[in-house]
Protein backbone atom coordinates (compact mmCIF):
# COMPACT_ATOMS: atom_id res chain seq x y z
CA UNK A 1 0.00 0.00 0.00
CA UNK A 2 1.25 3.19 -0.84
CA UNK A 3 -0.15 6.45 -0.33
CA UNK A 4 0.01 9.13 -2.80
CA UNK A 5 0.16 13.26 -1.46
CA UNK A 6 -0.61 15.89 -4.17
CA UNK A 7 0.13 19.51 -3.62
CA UNK A 8 -1.81 22.13 -5.05
CA UNK A 9 -1.30 25.01 -6.57
CA UNK A 10 -3.27 28.50 -6.50
CA UNK A 11 -2.32 31.86 -7.62
CA UNK A 12 -4.18 35.30 -6.10
CA UNK A 13 -6.80 33.68 -3.87
CA UNK A 14 -7.64 30.90 -7.00
CA UNK A 15 -6.95 27.91 -7.15
CA UNK A 16 -5.45 26.68 -10.49
CA UNK A 17 -7.02 24.38 -13.13
CA UNK A 18 -3.99 22.02 -12.14
CA UNK A 19 -4.60 21.38 -8.88
CA UNK A 20 -7.83 19.66 -9.90
CA UNK A 21 -5.71 17.54 -12.68
CA UNK A 22 -3.57 16.62 -9.77
CA UNK A 23 -6.66 14.88 -8.07
CA UNK A 24 -7.39 12.30 -11.87
CA UNK A 25 -3.49 12.12 -11.58
CA UNK A 26 -3.26 10.74 -7.56
CA UNK A 27 -6.41 9.04 -8.01
CA UNK A 28 -5.71 6.79 -10.58
CA UNK A 29 -2.29 6.25 -8.90
CA UNK A 30 -3.72 5.59 -5.58
CA UNK A 31 -6.16 2.90 -6.99
CA UNK A 32 -3.45 1.05 -8.38
CA UNK A 33 -1.60 1.52 -5.50
CA UNK A 34 -4.03 0.42 -2.84
CA UNK A 35 -3.08 3.43 -0.99
CA UNK A 36 -5.20 6.49 0.29
CA UNK A 37 -5.29 10.20 -2.07
CA UNK A 38 -3.71 13.21 0.56
CA UNK A 39 -4.11 16.74 -0.79
CA UNK A 40 -1.72 19.69 0.71
CA UNK A 41 -3.33 22.99 0.30
CA UNK A 42 -0.53 25.85 1.60
CA UNK A 43 -0.63 29.54 2.06
CA UNK A 44 -3.52 31.82 1.49
CA UNK A 45 -7.17 30.94 2.56
CA UNK A 46 -6.58 27.69 2.70
CA UNK A 47 -10.13 26.36 4.04
CA UNK A 48 -11.42 27.87 1.43
CA UNK A 49 -9.43 25.91 -1.34
CA UNK A 50 -9.84 22.74 0.98
CA UNK A 51 -13.78 23.18 -0.19
CA UNK A 52 -12.63 23.58 -3.98
CA UNK A 53 -10.40 20.28 -3.27
CA UNK A 54 -12.95 17.99 -1.53
CA UNK A 55 -13.51 16.12 -4.72
CA UNK A 56 -14.29 12.08 -5.47
CA UNK A 57 -11.56 9.80 -4.25
CA UNK A 58 -10.04 12.27 -1.79
CA UNK A 59 -9.08 10.38 1.79
CA UNK A 60 -7.26 13.50 3.31
CA UNK A 61 -6.90 17.33 2.76
CA UNK A 62 -3.95 18.70 4.55
CA UNK A 63 -4.16 22.31 5.55
CA UNK A 64 -0.97 24.97 5.87
CA UNK A 65 -2.33 27.75 6.94
CA UNK A 66 1.46 30.15 6.86
CA UNK A 67 1.85 33.38 4.44
CA UNK A 68 -0.56 34.22 1.31
CA UNK A 69 1.04 33.10 -1.99
CA UNK A 70 3.53 30.86 -2.99
CA UNK A 71 6.93 31.15 -1.41
CA UNK A 72 9.59 28.27 -2.33
CA UNK A 73 11.05 28.17 0.95
CA UNK A 74 7.49 27.30 2.89
CA UNK A 75 6.55 24.70 0.24
CA UNK A 76 9.62 22.93 0.36
CA UNK A 77 9.46 23.01 4.39
CA UNK A 78 6.09 22.08 4.59
CA UNK A 79 5.73 19.31 1.73
CA UNK A 80 9.09 17.81 3.62
CA UNK A 81 7.18 17.94 6.75
CA UNK A 82 4.17 15.92 5.41
CA UNK A 83 5.98 13.77 3.05
CA UNK A 84 8.01 12.20 6.41
CA UNK A 85 5.03 12.88 8.67
CA UNK A 86 2.56 10.68 6.26
CA UNK A 87 4.83 8.50 5.31
CA UNK A 88 3.81 8.92 1.56
CA UNK A 89 5.35 7.40 -1.19
CA UNK A 90 4.32 9.62 -3.94
CA UNK A 91 4.36 12.91 -4.34
CA UNK A 92 2.59 14.51 -6.99
CA UNK A 93 2.91 18.65 -8.51
CA UNK A 94 2.55 20.64 -11.28
CA UNK A 95 5.21 20.93 -13.72
CA UNK A 96 4.36 24.86 -13.71
CA UNK A 97 6.64 27.72 -13.24
CA UNK A 98 5.95 27.12 -9.56
CA UNK A 99 6.10 23.51 -9.42
CA UNK A 100 9.79 23.84 -11.14
CA UNK A 101 10.85 26.51 -7.86
CA UNK A 102 10.25 24.08 -5.16
CA UNK A 103 9.48 20.06 -6.44
CA UNK A 104 13.80 19.93 -7.19
CA UNK A 105 14.44 20.99 -3.87
CA UNK A 106 11.72 18.90 -2.26
CA UNK A 107 13.12 16.01 -4.23
CA UNK A 108 16.92 17.01 -3.36
CA UNK A 109 16.15 17.63 0.82
CA UNK A 110 14.08 13.99 0.72
CA UNK A 111 16.94 12.96 -1.05
CA UNK A 112 14.68 10.89 -3.74
CA UNK A 113 14.30 10.67 -7.52
CA UNK A 114 12.90 13.56 -9.17
CA UNK A 115 10.63 13.03 -12.40
CA UNK A 116 9.30 16.12 -14.03
CA UNK A 117 6.93 16.88 -17.13
CA UNK A 118 5.21 13.67 -16.78
CA UNK A 119 2.07 13.08 -19.20
CA UNK A 120 1.03 9.53 -18.29
CA UNK A 121 2.02 7.59 -14.71
CA UNK A 122 1.44 3.61 -14.07
CA UNK A 123 3.24 1.87 -11.09
CA UNK A 124 4.00 -1.88 -11.12
CA UNK A 125 4.79 -3.15 -7.51
CA UNK A 126 7.70 -0.86 -6.82
CA UNK A 127 8.17 0.13 -10.13
CA UNK A 128 6.89 3.34 -11.73
CA UNK A 129 6.76 4.07 -14.95
CA UNK A 130 6.32 7.36 -15.98
CA UNK A 131 5.85 8.58 -19.55
CA UNK A 132 7.70 12.12 -20.90
CA UNK A 133 8.75 13.72 -23.99
CA UNK A 134 12.55 14.73 -25.27
CA UNK A 135 13.41 16.75 -27.53
CA UNK A 136 10.77 19.10 -28.12
CA UNK A 137 8.48 16.65 -28.38
CA UNK A 138 9.56 14.63 -31.17
CA UNK A 139 9.59 11.45 -29.14
CA UNK A 140 7.95 10.34 -26.47
CA UNK A 141 10.13 8.30 -23.67
CA UNK A 142 8.96 5.65 -20.32
CA UNK A 143 11.59 5.88 -17.76
CA UNK A 144 11.42 3.92 -14.85
CA UNK A 145 11.91 4.55 -10.98
CA UNK A 146 12.46 1.29 -8.75
CA UNK A 147 10.92 2.00 -5.11
CA UNK A 148 9.55 5.40 -2.73
CA UNK A 149 9.30 7.94 -2.34
CA UNK A 150 9.98 9.24 -5.55
CA UNK A 151 8.59 13.23 -6.19
CA UNK A 152 6.91 14.02 -9.84
CA UNK A 153 5.47 17.08 -11.54
CA UNK A 154 3.07 16.45 -13.91
CA UNK A 155 2.13 18.27 -17.00
CA UNK A 156 -0.87 20.48 -17.31
CA UNK A 157 -4.10 19.53 -19.13
CA UNK A 158 -2.96 16.24 -19.55
CA UNK A 159 -5.25 14.46 -16.94
CA UNK A 160 -9.21 15.99 -17.02
CA UNK A 161 -10.44 18.03 -14.04
CA UNK A 162 -11.17 15.51 -10.96
CA UNK A 163 -15.35 16.34 -10.66
CA UNK A 164 -17.43 15.03 -8.28
CA UNK A 165 -18.15 15.88 -4.84
CA UNK A 166 -16.06 14.22 -1.70
CA UNK A 167 -16.33 13.81 1.99
CA UNK A 168 -12.25 13.92 2.46
CA UNK A 169 -11.60 14.94 6.26
CA UNK A 170 -9.82 18.46 6.64
CA UNK A 171 -7.04 19.07 8.97
CA UNK A 172 -4.32 21.67 9.62
CA UNK A 173 -1.07 20.63 9.11
CA UNK A 174 1.15 22.03 12.12
CA UNK A 175 4.52 22.69 9.85
CA UNK A 176 7.15 24.09 11.40
CA UNK A 177 8.57 26.82 9.58
CA UNK A 178 11.62 28.18 10.03
CA UNK A 179 11.37 31.61 9.31
CA UNK A 180 15.60 31.99 9.45
CA UNK A 181 15.81 29.02 6.74
CA UNK A 182 13.33 31.52 4.80
CA UNK A 183 15.90 33.51 2.04
CA UNK A 184 14.06 34.68 -0.40
CA UNK A 185 10.73 37.09 -0.41
CA UNK A 186 8.05 37.77 -2.84
CA UNK A 187 7.72 42.07 -2.99
CA UNK A 188 4.57 41.62 -5.65
CA UNK A 189 3.34 40.98 -9.01
CA UNK A 190 3.61 42.62 -12.43
CA UNK A 191 1.40 42.21 -15.49
CA UNK A 192 3.35 42.73 -18.69
CA UNK A 193 2.16 45.63 -20.61
CA UNK A 194 -0.95 45.06 -22.76
CA UNK A 195 -0.67 47.38 -25.46
CA UNK A 196 -2.95 48.33 -28.59
CA UNK A 197 -3.87 44.38 -29.57
CA UNK A 198 -5.41 42.11 -27.91
CA UNK A 199 -4.62 38.68 -30.13
CA UNK A 200 -7.53 37.31 -27.76
CA UNK A 201 -10.19 38.72 -29.66
CA UNK A 202 -8.86 37.81 -33.09
CA UNK A 203 -11.54 35.44 -35.44
CA UNK A 204 -8.32 34.63 -37.22
CA UNK A 205 -5.24 34.47 -35.79
CA UNK A 206 -1.37 34.10 -38.77
CA UNK A 207 1.06 32.88 -36.66
CA UNK A 208 4.51 33.24 -36.42
CA UNK A 209 7.56 30.98 -35.15
CA UNK A 210 11.24 31.33 -35.80
CA UNK A 211 11.07 29.33 -39.20
CA UNK A 212 10.67 32.73 -40.04
CA UNK A 213 14.54 33.22 -39.75
CA UNK A 214 14.90 36.89 -39.92
CA UNK A 215 13.17 40.36 -39.13
CA UNK A 216 12.57 41.42 -42.39
CA UNK A 217 10.97 38.47 -43.18
CA UNK A 218 8.37 38.97 -40.85
CA UNK A 219 6.88 41.47 -43.32
CA UNK A 220 5.75 38.55 -45.30
CA UNK A 221 3.48 37.40 -42.52
CA UNK A 222 2.23 40.98 -42.16
CA UNK A 223 1.31 41.23 -46.03
CA UNK A 224 -0.56 37.82 -45.16
CA UNK A 225 -2.88 39.49 -42.15
CA UNK A 226 -3.21 42.39 -44.03
CA UNK A 227 -4.87 40.44 -46.89
CA UNK A 228 -7.14 38.25 -44.82
CA UNK A 229 -7.84 40.63 -42.72
CA UNK A 230 -6.38 38.41 -39.82
CA UNK A 231 -4.52 39.77 -36.61
CA UNK A 232 -1.03 38.83 -36.35
CA UNK A 233 0.54 36.51 -33.48
CA UNK A 234 3.84 34.67 -32.63
CA UNK A 235 5.35 31.91 -31.23
CA UNK A 236 7.56 32.74 -27.81
CA UNK A 237 11.28 33.30 -30.01
CA UNK A 238 10.01 35.96 -32.07
CA UNK A 239 8.99 37.91 -29.08
CA UNK A 240 12.24 37.35 -27.37
CA UNK A 241 13.97 38.53 -30.34
CA UNK A 242 12.23 41.60 -30.22
CA UNK A 243 10.21 41.65 -33.61
CA UNK A 244 6.87 41.56 -32.38
CA UNK A 245 5.79 43.26 -28.78
CA UNK A 246 5.53 40.94 -25.92
CA UNK A 247 1.35 41.12 -26.24
CA UNK A 248 1.68 39.68 -29.55
CA UNK A 249 2.72 36.05 -27.81
CA UNK A 250 0.66 33.09 -27.48
CA UNK A 251 1.32 30.17 -25.04
CA UNK A 252 1.91 29.32 -21.74
CA UNK A 253 3.81 32.66 -20.40
CA UNK A 254 1.76 34.47 -23.35
CA UNK A 255 -2.06 34.90 -23.94
CA UNK A 256 -4.25 32.02 -24.52
CA UNK A 257 -6.42 32.34 -27.71
CA UNK A 258 -9.35 30.80 -29.22
CA UNK A 259 -9.84 32.15 -32.62
CA UNK A 260 -12.17 30.53 -35.18
CA UNK A 261 -9.02 29.58 -37.35
CA UNK A 262 -5.16 29.87 -35.61
CA UNK A 263 -2.65 29.57 -38.64
CA UNK A 264 0.72 28.68 -37.48
CA UNK A 265 3.70 29.19 -39.49
CA UNK A 266 6.94 27.73 -39.32
CA UNK A 267 6.24 27.08 -35.72
CA UNK A 268 7.25 23.19 -34.04
CA UNK A 269 4.19 23.08 -31.70
CA UNK A 270 6.50 22.79 -27.98
CA UNK A 271 3.92 22.21 -25.12
CA UNK A 272 4.50 25.66 -23.81
CA UNK A 273 3.02 27.21 -27.39
CA UNK A 274 0.33 24.36 -27.63
CA UNK A 275 -1.15 25.55 -23.77
CA UNK A 276 -1.68 28.73 -25.67
CA UNK A 277 -3.66 27.73 -28.63
CA UNK A 278 -5.13 24.19 -28.23
CA UNK A 279 -8.27 25.72 -27.86
CA UNK A 280 -8.89 27.21 -31.64
CA UNK A 281 -11.55 26.16 -33.37
CA UNK A 282 -9.73 25.29 -36.34
CA UNK A 283 -5.76 24.96 -36.20
CA UNK A 284 -4.06 24.89 -39.50
CA UNK A 285 0.15 24.34 -39.57
CA UNK A 286 1.97 25.17 -42.34
CA UNK A 287 5.39 23.52 -41.91
CA UNK A 288 8.24 21.75 -43.36
CA UNK A 289 8.49 19.26 -41.12
CA UNK A 290 5.82 16.74 -41.27
CA UNK A 291 6.89 15.31 -37.20
CA UNK A 292 6.76 18.59 -35.47
CA UNK A 293 4.64 18.32 -32.66
CA UNK A 294 2.26 20.69 -34.26
CA UNK A 295 0.87 18.06 -36.92
CA UNK A 296 -0.47 16.63 -33.48
CA UNK A 297 -3.10 18.74 -33.00
CA UNK A 298 -3.43 20.55 -36.64
CA UNK A 299 -6.68 19.81 -38.16
CA UNK A 300 -4.99 20.87 -41.58
CA UNK A 301 -1.17 20.62 -42.58
CA UNK A 302 0.70 21.75 -45.17
CA UNK A 303 4.39 19.91 -45.41
CA UNK A 304 6.01 22.91 -47.33
CA UNK A 305 8.10 25.80 -47.36
CA UNK A 306 6.50 28.91 -45.58
CA UNK A 307 8.38 31.26 -48.15
CA UNK A 308 6.75 29.18 -51.14
CA UNK A 309 2.96 28.52 -49.21
CA UNK A 310 2.69 32.55 -48.13
CA UNK A 311 3.26 34.11 -51.21
CA UNK A 312 1.14 31.88 -52.95
CA UNK A 313 -1.68 32.10 -50.23
CA UNK A 314 -1.66 36.14 -50.43
CA UNK A 315 -1.76 35.75 -54.06
CA UNK A 316 -5.22 33.70 -53.38
CA UNK A 317 -6.32 37.02 -51.70
CA UNK A 318 -5.31 39.53 -54.04
CA UNK B 1 32.27 38.54 -7.19
CA UNK B 2 32.55 35.22 -9.28
CA UNK B 3 29.90 33.81 -11.25
CA UNK B 4 29.36 29.69 -12.60
CA UNK B 5 27.14 29.45 -15.63
CA UNK B 6 26.12 25.79 -16.27
CA UNK B 7 26.53 25.26 -19.92
CA UNK B 8 25.75 22.06 -22.11
CA UNK B 9 26.19 21.12 -25.31
CA UNK B 10 22.52 19.88 -26.64
CA UNK B 11 21.38 17.53 -29.46
CA UNK B 12 19.23 18.63 -31.94
CA UNK B 13 17.13 16.07 -34.08
CA UNK B 14 16.67 16.46 -37.82
CA UNK B 15 13.42 16.34 -39.60
CA UNK B 16 13.40 12.83 -40.17
CA UNK B 17 15.02 10.93 -37.79
CA UNK B 18 15.30 6.74 -36.96
CA UNK B 19 14.83 5.66 -33.44
CA UNK B 20 17.56 3.26 -32.54
CA UNK B 21 16.98 1.04 -29.43
CA UNK B 22 16.23 3.99 -26.22
CA UNK B 23 18.61 6.55 -28.91
CA UNK B 24 17.78 8.54 -31.61
CA UNK B 25 20.24 7.09 -34.24
CA UNK B 26 23.27 9.85 -34.12
CA UNK B 27 23.14 10.28 -37.68
CA UNK B 28 20.33 12.11 -37.19
CA UNK B 29 21.32 14.41 -34.35
CA UNK B 30 23.49 17.72 -35.05
CA UNK B 31 25.17 19.35 -31.42
CA UNK B 32 24.08 22.91 -30.48
CA UNK B 33 24.82 25.52 -26.95
CA UNK B 34 21.57 25.00 -25.25
CA UNK B 35 19.24 27.90 -25.66
CA UNK B 36 18.57 28.78 -22.27
CA UNK B 37 22.17 28.47 -21.47
CA UNK B 38 22.99 30.95 -24.41
CA UNK B 39 20.70 33.74 -22.57
CA UNK B 40 22.28 32.38 -19.37
CA UNK B 41 26.23 33.16 -20.30
CA UNK B 42 25.05 36.68 -22.23
CA UNK B 43 23.50 37.68 -17.83
CA UNK B 44 27.02 36.92 -16.97
CA UNK B 45 28.96 38.20 -19.37
CA UNK B 46 26.85 41.53 -18.92
CA UNK B 47 27.59 41.63 -15.33
CA UNK B 48 31.15 41.19 -16.14
CA UNK B 49 31.36 43.87 -18.75
CA UNK B 50 29.24 46.23 -15.85
CA UNK B 51 31.77 45.56 -13.68
CA UNK B 52 30.09 43.79 -11.27
CA UNK B 53 31.56 40.56 -11.86
CA UNK B 54 35.27 39.68 -11.17
CA UNK B 55 35.02 36.12 -13.22
CA UNK B 56 32.66 34.16 -15.60
CA UNK B 57 33.35 30.45 -15.15
CA UNK B 58 31.43 27.93 -17.12
CA UNK B 59 30.62 24.66 -16.25
CA UNK B 60 29.58 21.59 -19.05
CA UNK B 61 29.12 18.04 -18.58
CA UNK B 62 30.43 16.26 -21.73
CA UNK B 63 32.67 14.36 -23.55
CA UNK B 64 35.32 16.13 -25.87
CA UNK B 65 33.06 16.95 -28.32
CA UNK B 66 31.30 19.62 -26.61
CA UNK B 67 34.27 21.86 -26.53
CA UNK B 68 33.49 23.51 -29.74
CA UNK B 69 30.20 24.27 -27.50
CA UNK B 70 32.25 25.55 -24.72
CA UNK B 71 34.83 27.68 -27.20
CA UNK B 72 31.52 29.14 -28.08
CA UNK B 73 30.53 30.43 -24.63
CA UNK B 74 34.30 31.02 -23.96
CA UNK B 75 34.21 33.54 -27.45
CA UNK B 76 31.13 35.01 -26.19
CA UNK B 77 33.34 36.52 -23.06
CA UNK B 78 33.33 33.67 -20.45
CA UNK B 79 36.65 34.18 -19.10
CA UNK B 80 37.60 30.72 -18.38
CA UNK B 81 35.66 27.02 -18.70
CA UNK B 82 35.47 23.09 -16.77
CA UNK B 83 35.03 20.45 -18.62
CA UNK B 84 33.86 17.52 -16.30
CA UNK B 85 33.73 14.28 -17.96
CA UNK B 86 34.58 10.37 -17.04
CA UNK B 87 34.04 6.77 -18.48
CA UNK B 88 31.85 6.12 -15.98
CA UNK B 89 29.37 8.70 -18.07
CA UNK B 90 29.70 7.30 -21.31
CA UNK B 91 27.59 4.25 -20.10
CA UNK B 92 25.26 5.88 -18.09
CA UNK B 93 21.79 6.21 -20.55
CA UNK B 94 19.98 9.32 -19.08
CA UNK B 95 21.70 11.30 -16.59
CA UNK B 96 19.11 12.56 -14.40
CA UNK B 97 18.66 15.73 -12.37
CA UNK B 98 20.33 13.74 -9.55
CA UNK B 99 23.24 12.61 -11.29
CA UNK B 100 23.73 15.98 -12.80
CA UNK B 101 23.82 17.41 -9.08
CA UNK B 102 25.91 15.43 -7.84
CA UNK B 103 28.72 16.65 -10.29
CA UNK B 104 27.73 20.21 -10.18
CA UNK B 105 27.75 20.22 -6.15
CA UNK B 106 31.48 19.19 -6.21
CA UNK B 107 31.98 22.25 -8.69
CA UNK B 108 30.48 24.77 -7.10
CA UNK B 109 32.33 23.42 -3.71
CA UNK B 110 35.38 23.62 -5.63
CA UNK B 111 34.72 27.02 -7.11
CA UNK B 112 33.08 28.36 -4.34
CA UNK B 113 30.99 31.32 -6.74
CA UNK B 114 28.53 34.03 -5.94
CA UNK B 115 26.08 33.39 -8.04
CA UNK B 116 25.36 30.04 -10.48
CA UNK B 117 23.48 30.77 -13.40
CA UNK B 118 21.68 27.80 -15.26
CA UNK B 119 19.08 27.30 -18.46
CA UNK B 120 15.73 27.49 -17.04
CA UNK B 121 15.35 23.85 -19.17
CA UNK B 122 17.78 21.98 -21.88
CA UNK B 123 16.09 21.70 -25.34
CA UNK B 124 16.65 17.48 -25.44
CA UNK B 125 15.98 15.67 -22.04
CA UNK B 126 13.94 19.76 -20.74
CA UNK B 127 13.78 18.42 -16.66
CA UNK B 128 14.08 22.14 -16.07
CA UNK B 129 15.07 21.07 -12.29
CA UNK B 130 18.98 21.02 -12.19
CA UNK B 131 19.10 24.66 -11.49
CA UNK B 132 16.94 24.74 -8.08
CA UNK B 133 18.06 20.62 -7.13
CA UNK B 134 21.61 22.15 -6.90
CA UNK B 135 20.80 25.06 -4.81
CA UNK B 136 19.73 22.84 -2.15
CA UNK B 137 22.41 20.68 -2.38
CA UNK B 138 24.96 22.87 -1.52
CA UNK B 139 22.60 24.85 0.52
CA UNK B 140 22.23 28.23 -1.28
CA UNK B 141 18.98 30.37 -2.31
CA UNK B 142 17.36 29.89 -5.77
CA UNK B 143 14.88 31.73 -7.87
CA UNK B 144 13.84 29.29 -11.14
CA UNK B 145 12.69 31.34 -14.56
CA UNK B 146 14.35 34.28 -13.92
CA UNK B 147 13.82 37.16 -17.08
CA UNK B 148 14.72 40.06 -15.03
CA UNK B 149 18.31 40.07 -12.84
CA UNK B 150 18.90 43.18 -11.01
CA UNK B 151 22.49 42.99 -9.03
CA UNK B 152 24.61 46.42 -7.80
CA UNK B 153 28.15 46.08 -6.98
CA UNK B 154 29.00 44.26 -3.90
CA UNK B 155 24.82 43.37 -3.06
CA UNK B 156 24.54 40.35 -0.73
CA UNK B 157 20.33 40.31 -2.76
CA UNK B 158 19.49 39.53 -5.91
CA UNK B 159 16.33 41.03 -7.67
CA UNK B 160 14.94 39.13 -9.86
CA UNK B 161 11.48 38.89 -11.79
CA UNK B 162 9.84 35.29 -12.17
CA UNK B 163 8.01 34.69 -15.33
CA UNK B 164 4.86 33.03 -13.94
CA UNK B 165 2.39 31.65 -16.46
CA UNK B 166 -0.43 34.14 -17.99
CA UNK B 167 1.71 37.04 -18.62
CA UNK B 168 2.15 37.56 -15.12
CA UNK B 169 5.80 38.41 -13.88
CA UNK B 170 6.68 37.70 -9.98
CA UNK B 171 9.25 40.01 -7.86
CA UNK B 172 11.58 38.58 -5.48
CA UNK B 173 14.24 39.58 -3.70
CA UNK B 174 17.15 36.69 -3.05
CA UNK B 175 19.80 36.66 -0.91
CA UNK B 176 23.23 35.34 -2.11
CA UNK B 177 24.55 33.48 -2.79
CA UNK B 178 22.19 31.85 -5.18
CA UNK B 179 21.37 29.67 -7.99
CA UNK B 180 18.85 31.71 -10.65
CA UNK B 181 17.62 29.66 -14.19
CA UNK B 182 17.03 31.87 -16.64
CA UNK B 183 14.65 32.18 -18.54
CA UNK B 184 15.19 33.30 -22.48
CA UNK B 185 14.27 37.03 -23.28
CA UNK B 186 15.95 38.09 -20.52
CA UNK B 187 18.18 39.97 -22.72
CA UNK B 188 19.75 39.60 -26.40
CA UNK B 189 22.62 37.12 -26.86
CA UNK B 190 25.21 38.09 -28.63
CA UNK B 191 26.85 36.82 -31.60
CA UNK B 192 30.85 35.61 -30.96
CA UNK B 193 32.79 38.11 -32.24
CA UNK B 194 35.50 36.75 -34.76
CA UNK B 195 38.14 38.65 -31.97
CA UNK B 196 36.26 36.48 -29.60
CA UNK B 197 36.69 33.06 -31.43
CA UNK B 198 40.22 33.57 -31.58
CA UNK B 199 40.68 34.99 -27.58
CA UNK B 200 38.79 31.84 -26.82
CA UNK B 201 41.26 29.16 -28.24
CA UNK B 202 43.61 30.66 -25.75
CA UNK B 203 41.23 30.55 -22.80
CA UNK B 204 41.38 27.76 -20.21
CA UNK B 205 39.56 24.93 -20.77
CA UNK B 206 40.07 22.23 -17.83
CA UNK B 207 38.99 18.78 -17.91
CA UNK B 208 38.50 17.33 -14.78
CA UNK B 209 37.17 13.37 -14.21
CA UNK B 210 34.82 12.07 -11.24
CA UNK B 211 37.89 11.62 -9.09
CA UNK B 212 39.59 14.53 -9.63
CA UNK B 213 36.09 16.31 -7.77
CA UNK B 214 35.75 13.61 -5.75
CA UNK B 215 32.58 12.08 -7.05
CA UNK B 216 31.27 8.72 -6.80
CA UNK B 217 31.12 6.58 -10.26
CA UNK B 218 27.93 4.86 -8.22
CA UNK B 219 26.28 8.99 -8.09
CA UNK B 220 26.31 9.65 -11.41
CA UNK B 221 24.50 6.62 -12.41
CA UNK B 222 21.53 7.87 -11.48
CA UNK B 223 17.71 6.79 -10.39
CA UNK B 224 15.73 6.90 -13.75
CA UNK B 225 16.28 4.34 -16.71
CA UNK B 226 14.91 5.20 -19.73
CA UNK B 227 13.02 2.55 -20.80
CA UNK B 228 11.93 2.74 -23.95
CA UNK B 229 11.70 5.75 -26.74
CA UNK B 230 8.96 6.01 -29.28
CA UNK B 231 7.71 8.88 -32.01
CA UNK B 232 4.19 9.70 -30.42
CA UNK B 233 1.01 8.79 -31.81
CA UNK B 234 -1.21 11.71 -33.53
CA UNK B 235 -3.96 13.00 -31.83
CA UNK B 236 -5.74 14.11 -34.66
CA UNK B 237 -7.14 13.35 -37.80
CA UNK B 238 -5.05 15.84 -39.74
CA UNK B 239 -6.54 16.43 -43.44
CA UNK B 240 -2.61 17.24 -45.51
CA UNK B 241 -3.45 19.28 -48.37
CA UNK B 242 -0.91 18.33 -51.30
CA UNK B 243 0.63 19.57 -54.13
CA UNK B 244 2.94 22.42 -55.20
CA UNK B 245 2.46 25.65 -53.01
CA UNK B 246 -0.01 27.15 -55.23
CA UNK B 247 -2.00 24.29 -54.97
CA UNK B 248 -1.99 23.43 -51.32
CA UNK B 249 -2.51 27.47 -50.97
CA UNK B 250 -5.43 26.97 -53.27
CA UNK B 251 -7.06 24.78 -50.81
CA UNK B 252 -6.39 26.63 -47.74
CA UNK B 253 -7.80 29.76 -49.39
CA UNK B 254 -10.76 27.64 -50.08
CA UNK B 255 -11.12 26.43 -46.40
CA UNK B 256 -10.82 30.08 -44.80
CA UNK B 257 -13.65 31.08 -47.20
CA UNK B 258 -15.41 28.43 -46.03
CA UNK B 259 -15.10 29.20 -42.48
CA UNK B 260 -16.35 32.53 -43.19
CA UNK B 261 -13.07 33.84 -41.39
CA UNK B 262 -11.52 35.79 -44.89
CA UNK B 263 -12.84 36.67 -48.35
C1 LIG C 1 8.81 28.20 -18.83
C2 LIG C 1 8.67 28.33 -20.32
C3 LIG C 1 7.64 29.10 -20.84
C4 LIG C 1 7.47 29.22 -22.24
N1 LIG C 1 6.44 29.95 -22.74
C5 LIG C 1 6.21 29.98 -24.07
C6 LIG C 1 5.09 30.67 -24.66
O1 LIG C 1 4.29 31.29 -23.96
N2 LIG C 1 4.93 30.64 -26.01
C7 LIG C 1 5.79 29.98 -26.83
O2 LIG C 1 5.58 29.99 -28.07
N3 LIG C 1 6.87 29.35 -26.33
C8 LIG C 1 7.11 29.34 -24.98
N4 LIG C 1 8.22 28.70 -24.49
C9 LIG C 1 9.24 28.24 -25.45
C10 LIG C 1 8.95 26.92 -26.09
O3 LIG C 1 9.50 25.89 -25.29
C11 LIG C 1 9.62 26.84 -27.50
O4 LIG C 1 10.99 27.13 -27.36
C12 LIG C 1 9.03 27.79 -28.52
O5 LIG C 1 7.62 27.71 -28.52
C13 LIG C 1 9.55 27.44 -29.91
O6 LIG C 1 9.06 28.36 -30.85
P1 LIG C 1 8.96 28.01 -32.40
O7 LIG C 1 8.01 26.89 -32.57
O8 LIG C 1 8.65 29.28 -33.10
O9 LIG C 1 10.45 27.60 -32.77
P2 LIG C 1 11.06 26.19 -33.12
O10 LIG C 1 10.73 25.20 -32.07
O11 LIG C 1 12.48 26.45 -33.42
O12 LIG C 1 10.28 25.75 -34.44
C14 LIG C 1 10.45 26.33 -35.70
C15 LIG C 1 9.65 25.50 -36.68
O13 LIG C 1 9.71 26.10 -37.96
C16 LIG C 1 9.82 25.12 -38.95
N5 LIG C 1 10.43 25.75 -40.12
C17 LIG C 1 11.70 26.18 -40.26
N6 LIG C 1 11.88 26.76 -41.46
C18 LIG C 1 10.69 26.69 -42.11
C19 LIG C 1 10.23 27.12 -43.39
N7 LIG C 1 11.04 27.75 -44.24
N8 LIG C 1 8.96 26.87 -43.72
C20 LIG C 1 8.11 26.24 -42.87
N9 LIG C 1 8.48 25.82 -41.65
C21 LIG C 1 9.76 26.05 -41.27
C22 LIG C 1 10.66 24.04 -38.33
O14 LIG C 1 10.42 22.80 -38.95
C23 LIG C 1 10.17 24.06 -36.87
O15 LIG C 1 9.12 23.15 -36.68
C24 LIG C 1 8.39 28.57 -23.11
C25 LIG C 1 9.43 27.81 -22.56
C26 LIG C 1 9.57 27.68 -21.19
C27 LIG C 1 10.67 26.84 -20.65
Amino acid sequence: MSDILTIAEHRQGELRDVSLELLTAGAELAEETGGDLHVAVISGDVDRYAEGLDREGVDAIHTVAYGEEFNHDVYTQAVTQLVDSLEASYVLGANSVNGLDYLPAVATRLDVPLVTDVVALETAGETLTATREMYGGKVETTVDVEGTPVVVSIRGAEWPIAEGEGSAAVEAFDAEIDEDAIGSSVNGFEEVAGGDVDISEADLLVSVGRGIDEEENLELIEELAAALGATMSSSRPIVDAGWLPANRQVGQSGKVVTPEVYIAIGISGAVQHVAGMKGSETIVAINTDPNAPIMDIADYAIHDDLFDVVPALIEQFS
Amino acid sequence: MKILVTVKEVATVDDAFEIDGTAIDERYLSADLNEWDDYAIEEAVQLSEDGIVDEVVTVTIGDEDTEQTIRQALAKGADRAIRVWDDALEEVDLLDVGAKVAILEAVVAAEEPDLVLTGVQSGDDSFGATGVALAEAVGTQWAAVVNQLDLDNGADVASVHRELEGGLEELTDVDLPAVLSIQTGINEPRYASLRGIRMAQRKELDHQTLADLGVDAGDVAGDLELTSMYEPESESDTTVFEGSADDTAGQLAELLREKGVAQ
